[in-house]
């Protein structure tokens, strides 16, 4: 029990994680790739005509996977910024930093491919429909924590203001998540649940599933680049940092 | 195979505008933020290299 203690902590920091990262992020990237390109592929040219929004539906292989990655990754963040809290681990703070912008453009996307799918289904490019709302609060706070982590000059009191940001906010997630059963929305309620059958054709159903893995991929692969920057910037001191191959040359 | 000609495939059955918005705008954020990020590091780099011979200098 002691040792597994002793062996995640050693790559809770920073110089044993960051030759780690930069062997995992090829392979994330490969598979970001195939599982993209597959994706596409079957959204284009595989996936039917839907029977009552023609081509229009097809916006949902990139609508879902956005939403989906938007909401977890901002329930990583917020893990990791709750590890940083309790566990004081530097690491952690640089892994909540790395996932704000990339879960913020996830953030932006489910938001922007959502107008462009609204406006022709139901006539409207953004309705004040709770599911909308508390998507677009889920933007703002990612925006919120990049903006306070940005305005406090020392890293670690940056990194526990924002983790305190993060944990608050992470109460919208559920939110989001019932919204559409919660309340009566314009938003339709979800296609795929745990408990019950998807409501959706099957290669659709694929299509989609495979997109989200490809959306998943990207975000681990450009996070962990990401953190390895911030890992550098932070760590700039030190005498590990200065003895790297990549430094040396 | 859905589209009978590639004039087909990108008129989308009149929903180019949104499906080409959203996929267009998708592809573009995802090609920008690798570029941006992989700009960080080699700033972060630049300037650690800068550093380092600095110091170098500094002891001779």
């Amino acid at each position: 029990m002691s040792n597994k203690i002793v062996n995640w902590f050693k790559y809770a920091s920073p110089q044993s994680f960051y030759p780690v990262a930069g062997k995992m992020i090829p392979w994330f990237w490969v598979l970001a790739a195939i599982f993209g390109v597959t994706g596409l592929w079957i959204s284009f040219f595989v996936a039917p005509t839907d029977a009552t929004q023609g081509e229009g539906y097809r916006i949902i292989f990139i609508h879902v996977p956005a939403a989906w990655m938007s909401m977890f990754i901002y329930v990583v963040m917020a893990t990791w910024a709750g590890l940083g809290l309790a566990l004081n681990t530097r690491l952690s703070g640089m892994m909540a930093q790395a996932l704000a912008p990339t879960g913020a453009i996830m953030a932006f996307l489910s938001l922007w491919t959502g107008a462009f799918w609204g406006k022709p289904m139901w006539g409207a490019w953004w309705v004040w429909d709770a599911r909308l709302t508390s998507a677009l609060i889920l933007f703002f706070l990612y925006i919120g924590f990049i903006a306070l982590q940005a305005a406090i000059d020392d890293a670690r009191r940056a990194d526990k203001a924002g983790a305190i940001l993060a944990l608050v906010g992470v109460v919208n997630v559920p939110i989001i998540y019932f919204s559409v059963k919660w309340w009566n929305t314009l938003h339709q309620g979800a296609s795929v649940s745990i408990n019950k059958a998807p409501a959706m054709a099957t290669t659709m159903l694929w299509g989609m599933l495979i997109m989200a893995l490809a959306f998943w991929m990207y975000s681990i692969a450009v996070a962990l680049t990401r953190v390895r920057a911030i890992i550098l910037e932070r760590e700039a001191h030190t005498e590990w940092v200065k003895e790297l191959s990549e430094v040396k040359q | 195979m859905n589209w009978g000609s590639p004039a087909e495939f990108f008129a989308m059955g009149g929903y180019g505008l949104y499906v080409w918005g959203s996929f267009g705008v998708c592809a573009l954020l995802m090609i920008a933020e690798p570029i941006l990020v992989g700009k960080r590091r080699t700033s972060i780099l630049r300037s650690l290299r800068r550093e380092r011979i600095a110091e170098t200098l500094d002891t001779q």
